[in-house]
């Protein structure tokens, strides 16, 4: 029998032709590093709030605590730095921090039930920036606890009341 | 004159070791492509959202969601087009409605994503949710920009 002797012409070495995969490789990095943009991580405040019906009464679901709170803003948008913050319209806050120590005060004990039944009814000013609604749910929805990193929810249900007309300038 | 002769028996061409370099190109390519985030198609450069150090990204995506942009001066934007009122809105949201009705699936399932910038007015926003609530429209996200705090 006769086997094939590889070796018996010229010894050659096989090599691959890299040059094409480089260059493909390059142009993908490229690719990759050009679309790169590092972007802030977002998340979402979820409101459900369905359009109010005509019912007579109040539903099955009410909550047991209400808390409306007003914020009323300037000329230029931005909260009143004095009773920006009105609480079920008597009590006058004067800052976001406020606002949130009195949320604590009302439902941040450790009852969760408490937080479940409670609820939070926004009336905002017509011209106030909306970071300061962003701010004001921040302030009723919860916090984050220092020592563990965990977020402490307050109050979850929240609403708006129907929009305002702008103030006549 | 002799001018070149032929190599020597054993004389071989230096070449440069490249494996290396292609193990690190492909660790980079890697890295890339991991951390590449084509969903910045729902962002707009127009809008600067508000901070707030409770908005985590969400752990599940959304299952219906509709983004809309508003820009400082209280424009809407959708779907990258600017609309000259918010009334141009709602054939849209007439539209993603009857996509949902035509799946049988409620109403309850879609989720407005509202990218508001954080100078808009509190109203125009206000009057933005009603226009969706009018067009049947329950679930609202109110995006902000994670804040980590100083």
């Amino acid at each position: 029998m006769k086997f094939r002797h590889v070796g018996s012409q010229e010894e050659r070495k096989i090599e691959l032709q890299m040059t094409p995969m480089i260059d493909i490789v390059f142009q993908l990095l490229t690719f990759f590093i050009m679309s790169f943009k590092i972007v802030a991580q977002e998340g979402d405040f979820n409101i459900q709030m369905p359009l109010a019906t005509q019912q007579q009464g109040l539903p099955e679901d009410s909550p047991l605590v209400t808390l409306h709170v007003q914020l009323r803003a300037d000329a230029t948008g931005r909260l009143l730095s004095s009773g920006g913050i009105v609480v079920n319209g008597e009590r006058m806050l004067d800052s976001i921090e406020a606002l949130h120590n009195f949320v604590i005060g009302v439902v941040g004990g450790d009852e969760p039930s408490a937080r479940a039944d409670a609820e939070v009814e926004f009336d905002f000013d017509y011209g106030l920036h909306y970071e300061h609604i962003i701010e004001a749910i921040t302030a009723v929805s919860g916090y984050v606890d220092r020592s563990t990193g965990q977020v402490q929810k307050l109050i979850e249900k929240i609403k708006f009341t129907p929009p305002a007309e702008p103030a006549a300038s | 004159m002799r001018l070149a002769g032929k190599p020597r028996s054993g004389a071989r061409i230096q070449e440069g070791d490249m494996t290396p370099m292609i193990d690190m190109t492909f660790q980079l390519i890697a890295f890339f492509m991991v951390l590449i985030n084509f969903s910045q198609t729902e962002q707009d450069q127009r809008v600067m959202l508000p901070q707030s150090v409770l908005a985590k990204p969400p752990e599940r995506p959304l299952q219906h969601p509709v983004t809309i942009h508003m820009t400082r001066d209280g424009s809407v934007v959708y779907a990258g087009q600017e609309l000259a009122t918010m009334q141009r809105l709602r054939p849209y949201l007439v539209n993603e409605r009857m996509v949902l009705e035509g799946r049988g699936r409620p109403m309850s399932d879609a989720t407005i994503v509202i990218r508001a910038d954080r100078y808009a007015q509190a109203g125009v926003v206000q009057k933005l949710i009603q226009l969706c609530q009018e067009e049947k429209f329950e679930k609202f996200a109110l995006r902000a920009k994670e804040d980590f705090g100083p």
